[in-house]
């Protein structure tokens, strides 16, 4: 693309490898040897303008790469009750995880109480349950909020457990201020891919521009919304569809925040990417180096940014749960770890690597440990965290990288022609005319069609077959004791608070939501102190913003 | 995979639905093309089901067999309230389960009265084999 660098640019070239080695000699790197295994010093990086570190970010975010940090190791957990996953938490807390990734149960996803008609036979199932602000004590109980950063993936009540999060860290002493961590709330993809809508599109927005409003100005460490790409490949999509996607959704943020009047340069900072890594290496890795290019064109040149920050796609990544196969369980190790080394060249700023058992359930807490020391040793023994984006310059990448953005660029068109020249619009239109589920279902169908036809080899499942092997003795195994527990402790919780004061919030919300100048997020966290349930919070905003139901399209 | 429509398919008519609040349907929809193009009347009724509105559906649209997929580990709770619901419903029918169901819990889910549980990664002439000797043995 416009990397070219012919003679006449070649002093800004040599300027530009100058701003690198200022920038590089300044970052604060790692106490280890910079050097193979059989001891060849390695330069930071290799290869020409645009360095790492330099707009657009194609080759990394940061000069150094790896050299000055890590990718954190942020292992997703989260199973029956709370106080099961705040056993988990610090379990990978001492085996050296960096960051808390929190899975919420089903009925917690989408805004139902553990006591709902709905909510039976899922009661912490495929996350923790979480009803009140009682539940989240539990969670994080022992756990200085202070120091860890935590991710919590939740979308359509995601303001409520924001609330619930600073309720608890300011009843432990840590201000909203000091909380670093993401929550994922992006609803977009969940009319896309994963389905866990609550409310209508508009309504949506609004409460997410709230949540923008509110955390750039009380929570700075705070990532407000991570847009994800992840569960609309999950669904499906080919990689080039994750991108092109996740990426138009990030426009739709950045254009309902700017519609609401804020900067560009303080909130763009602070938006995330979640993406997935799946099994084809060299399109994973040019996935990733196009969407920091793609990101940071359209941030400066499009939508005006200023700020470095504005206009970096961070990103997390997690390995292909849709990947993992049933059949031979084991061999998902491997996968596992091929899909870790293609984030970490693709310059990926955290990692959940999948338990190999998770084709059938949450994993064990082996299969979570064998998780976490794959990527570190991706980390430490590969040598992939030495060099920069160690395969930038190599033409099949650089190619590959060029085909992504070119694939996305074609979406961007169709979406903008839809919306009339706006991004907002045309993702709205899309999601309104079963675009996004179609293509979805389309490239889903075609993969399936072609493994079925052996046309693709997926081991264990269509070659190298051995028979029936499910090790399902091992699987982690959630109890009906959780669904009791749980409803207990709600009944309880019910039983001991203050009705008036839940009555009281509640209305304040329902008026608060009727009021689309008042920013939702106080009346919440007033609302979660006084133990009004996650539920209860849901329904008083629905009686104003309505519900969301799909049109079943095959 | 699409090549086996045979005259007996035609004339099958089934139900798909996820039931509860389950949202993963990636598999349900493959599924869905997959009958269809074996020459299935498939009848696919989305997300967020209930018993109640499954059983509605299968009685209005005289539906030959009903197919739920489930992925959050419900299935032992929510297989069971299908039943039940058909049952009450006076309404024979086979049930079909696919999706991400232990090896360990089919033979529970049979004893309850499922009639098939398709595991991952099963193929689509399986798939079309199941619903079919479902509907033949059933009539």
């Amino acid at each position: 693309m416009s990397e070219d660098n012919g003679d006449d640019t070649t002093d800004s070239a040599d300027e530009a490898r100058a701003e690198w080695l200022v920038d590089y000699e300044s970052s604060r790197l790692r106490d280890i040897p910079f050097e193979t295994m059989s001891g060849v010093p390695l330069e930071p990086m290799y290869g020409d303008s645009p360095y790492p570190g330099q707009f657009p970010y194609t080759r990394g975010l940061f000069p150094a790469g790896y050299r000055s940090r890590l990718w954190t190791m942020r292992m997703f957990a989260g199973f029956g009750t709370a106080e099961d996953t705040n056993a988990r938490f610090k379990e990978l807390l001492r085996n050296g995880g960096t960051g808390l990734s929190t899975a919420f149960d089903m009925p917690t996803l989408m805004g139902r109480d553990s006591d709902s008609s709905w909510a039976l036979g899922e009661v912490g199932h495929c996350g923790v349950a979480i009803d009140t602000l009682a539940d989240m004590r539990d969670l994080f109980a022992g756990i200085d909020l202070g120091k860890v950063s935590t991710s919590m993936t939740i979308n359509g009540p995601a303001a409520i457990l924001m609330a619930m999060y600073v309720a608890v860290a300011e009843e432990s002493g840590v201000g909203r201020s000091g909380l670093a961590g993401t929550i994922q709330n992006d609803i977009l993809k969940e009319y896309q891919a994963q389905k866990e809508y609550i409310y209508p599109p508009r309504p949506s927005m609004r409460i997410i521009t709230d949540m923008v409003k509110f955390t750039t100005a009380e929570m700075p460490r705070w990532h407000p919304v991570s847009i994800s790409g992840y569960h609309i490949r999950e669904a499906g999509s080919t990689a080039a569809q994750e991108l092109a996607f996740t990426l138009a959704n990030g426009f739709a943020y950045v254009e309902a925040a700017l519609a609401a009047g804020e900067d560009i340069d303080e909130f763009g900072r602070r938006l995330s990417f979640f993406f997935n890594s799946h099994s084809d290496f060299f399109e994973e890795i040019g996935k990733f180096r196009a969407a920091r290019r793609i990101w940071a064109r359209w941030m400066k040149e499009r939508y005006g940014a200023k700020d470095k920050r504005a206009m970096m796609c961070r990103f997390h990544t997690q390995t292909a749960g849709v990947s993992l196969t049933a059949q031979q369980p084991e061999i998902n190790i491997a996968r596992v770890a091929t899909q870790a080394l293609a984030a970490a060249i693709g310059g990926t700023q955290s990692l959940h690597t999948d338990g190999f058992d998770e084709a059938m359930a949450l994993p064990t807490e082996k299969a979570a440990r064998i998780a976490l020391r794959t990527q570190q040793i991706v980390a430490h023994e590969t040598g992939v965290a030495a060099v920069a984006d160690p395969l930038g310059g190599a033409p099949f990448v650089e190619w590959m990288t060029d085909e992504m953005e070119r694939q996305a660029e074609e979406v961007f068109e169709h979406l903008e022609a839809l919306g009339d020249g706006s991004m907002l619009e045309g993702v709205y239109e899309a999601v309104e005319n079963g675009y996004f589920v179609g293509e979805i279902a389309d490239s889903a169908y075609r993969f399936e069609r072609e493994v079925n036809a052996g046309r693709r080899i997926i081991v264990g499942v269509n070659a190298y077959t051995e028979g029936a092997e499910d090790d399902a003795q091992n699987l982690l195994r959630i109890g009906h004791e959780t669904e009791e527990y749980q409803l207990k402790r709600l009944a309880t919780v019910k039983q001991e608070r203050n009705d008036a004061d839940v009555a009281d919030a509640l209305a304040r919300v329902t008026a608060d939501a009727n009021d689309p100048n008042i920013n939702l997020m106080p009346g919440l966290i007033e609302a979660v102190r006084a133990l009004a349930t996650e539920e209860e919070i849901v329904m008083a905003m629905e009686s104003v913003f309505g519900t969301y139901v799909e049109r079943a399209i095959v | 995979m699409s090549e086996q429509t045979s005259d007996s398919n035609a004339n099958i008519r089934i139900v798909l639905a996820k039931l509860g609040l389950d949202g993963h349907d990636r598999g349900i929809k493959i599924v869905a093309r997959i009958l269809r193009d074996a020459g299935m009347e498939v009848i696919y009724l989305g997300l967020r089901q209930t018993t109640d509105s499954i059983v509605a559906a299968a009685e209005e649209e005289d539906a030959d067999a009903i197919g739920l997929s489930m992925h959050n580990a419900g299935h032992l709770t929510l297989a069971p309230a299908m039943i039940e619901a058909l049952r009450v419903a006076d309404l024979d029918i086979p049930l079909i389960i696919g999706g991400i169901v232990p090896d360990m819990d089919v033979e529970t889910l049979i004893g309850a009265g499922v009639t098939a549980v398709l595991g991952p990664g099963a193929p689509a002439e399986e798939v079309v084999e199941a619903v079919t000797k479902a509907v033949a043995d059933a009539s």
